[in-house]
């Protein structure tokens, strides 16, 4: 493992200030956790000439009641996610993808803003410098070539975050804050599917917080997951669902998919399937959506069609349990 | 660069130290202040052989900037033992062969004590969750999770 480049670091102590300082100094990156950025800036994949630590804004690490809902500081770290009382009660599947991040240790770290902003992860982009120079590099980080998809011209990096599924199907909200001050805008707003440019944030704009709606009544969430090691490894594809039930029929119906795709994927169609219960239609109905919004590659070292199937498999089993059991 | 200055807490003990910004809290252990007993894994986040803790948090210090110590308190392996009196962790790890080439050890072991304090019970499900993020190449972990039930157990007693 090389050694570190060298940068500065700059300390604010308030949002307004953390934004300015990365609207004068190009190139500079948040730091909170540091779980994704310092591997990253060790391996030569960033070499920020300032990294603006985060943790001595006291502001971005509150979680307070909003509205009957939650908003939840950027800074706020997984495990506070996790285990704070009123997400394990009324926001199951944002608990599960919280507490199920990574091993303990990261999880004490690493912040809900890291987890939103995760940079797009590739088998040929998180590598050792030396390997990524032997192989000329990739089309994300100073080489030309995508060697998922040589033939073309986009990246197929995968988004590989697991909090941003769960807040979507919450129809969470996220607080931007730049110089101009903060704008609110729809959590699935802020992505699109470009291994390179997966966020839409502006440079010098930042994740301040995230709004999460109050719970509604009978509305179930949950989240699952397939990665190689249970307890430590990114997904290969995780899923958030939330419904509701009424009497037999689902009466609303979300999914969102994370790891199949260069961003959070907030499955499309799905209003088109409820009034009814779960049955293998349905369910049909679903695979066909899913199949034809997701675009798994060969960006992990799992396959594309293992991830296809495994995606189908989880939504269904996660969809089934909520009907039942809440 | 002029390198910072930092005042830290570690094991009880004031430390002050000087350390470039691209230090790791790794690094500056081992390099400036001389506490090697934290060992470099992976470099990466990934294996937790550099396990401290750093204002009662469990953190990869691999991880985490020698600046983003300062006027922080830190528990490191060295602080474990009572002089010539290991704490019962180590004692167990020793009688039950919970470690052979040692380099995961003393990660295992900052890991592990900060599990018992939080619950000084855990089943063994939830211990081989916790010390996931600590990869050892040698035991194939089960000695590793006996050590630390026989440990909790001792603990338990007082």
């Amino acid at each position: 493992m090389e050694f570190m480049p060298e940068f500065r670091t700059a300390r604010p102590t308030t949002v307004a200030e953390a934004v300015a300082i990365r609207a004068a100094e190009p190139g500079s990156r948040f730091l909170a956790g540091g779980t994704d950025l310092i591997p990253n800036i060790r391996r030569g994949i960033v070499a920020p000439p300032t990294v603006i630590d985060l943790a001595g804004i006291a502001e971005m690490r509150a979680i307070e009641s909003l509205d009957g809902g939650l908003r939840i500081g950027a800074a706020v770290t997984l495990a506070e996610l996790a285990n704070h009382e009123r997400v394990r009660t009324a926001y199951v599947g944002l608990k599960q993808a919280a507490g199920g991040i990574a091993a303990s240790t990261h999880r004490q770290v690493g912040t809900v803003g890291g987890n939103l902003c995760l940079d797009t992860r590739c088998v040929f982009y998180n590598q050792s410098e030396w390997w990524r120079r032997a192989n000329d590099y990739c089309l994300k980080s100073k080489g030309d070539v995508c060697y998922v998809a040589p033939k073309g011209s986009h990246c197929f990096a995968a988004f590989s975050g697991d909090l941003a599924p769960a807040f979507m199907v919450l129809g969470a909200e996220v607080e931007i804050a730049s110089k101009s001050g903060v704008r609110i805008v729809p959590l699935t707003e802020i992505y699109q599917d470009d291994g390179i440019d997966y966020l839409l944030l502006k440079p010098d704009e930042m994740i301040a917080a995230v709004r999460v709606p109050a719970p509604s009544d009978g509305f179930r969430t949950g989240y699952a997951k397939s990665h190689v090691r249970s307890a430590i490894d990114f997904p290969l594809a995780g899923v958030a669902v939330g419904l509701r039930r009424e009497d037999e029929a689902i009466t609303d119906l979300r999914v969102a998919l994370t790891g199949t795709n260069s961003m959070p994927l907030a499955v499309e169609g799905t209003e088109g399937l409820t009034g009814g219960p779960p049955n293998e239609a349905m369910l049909q109905g679903l695979d066909a959506l899913i199949a034809k919004q997701i675009q798994p590659m060969n960006s992990t070292f799992s396959p594309p069609g293992y991830r296809r199937r495994v995606v189908a498999k989880l939504t269904r089993s996660l969809i089934l349990n909520l009907y039942r059991d809440g | 660069m002029a390198r910072n200055h930092i005042t830290t807490t570690i094991n009880g003990d004031e430390y002050e130290f000087l350390c470039d910004t691209e230090q790791t809290l790794l690094d500056c252990l081992r390099d400036e202040l001389f506490l090697t007993g934290t060992k470099e894994g992976c470099a990466s986040g990934d294996c937790g052989a550099c396990n401290v803790m750093l204002d009662g948090q469990l953190v990869c210090s691999c991880l985490v900037l020698g600046v983003e110590a300062d006027g922080k308190s830190m528990e490191t392996i060295e602080g474990m033992a009572h002089g010539e009196e290991l704490h019962p962790l180590q004692q167990k790890f020793l009688e039950l062969n919970g470690l052979q080439c040692g380099i995961c050890t003393p990660g295992i072991l900052i890991a592990a004590k900060a599990l018992l304090e939080r619950d000084p019970d855990p089943t063994e499900t939830e211990i081989r969750y916790w010390l996931a993020g600590n990869l050892c190449r040698c035991t194939g972990y089960d000695k590793v999770v006996r050590s630390v039930q026989a440990a909790a157990e001792e603990m338990r007693k007082g």
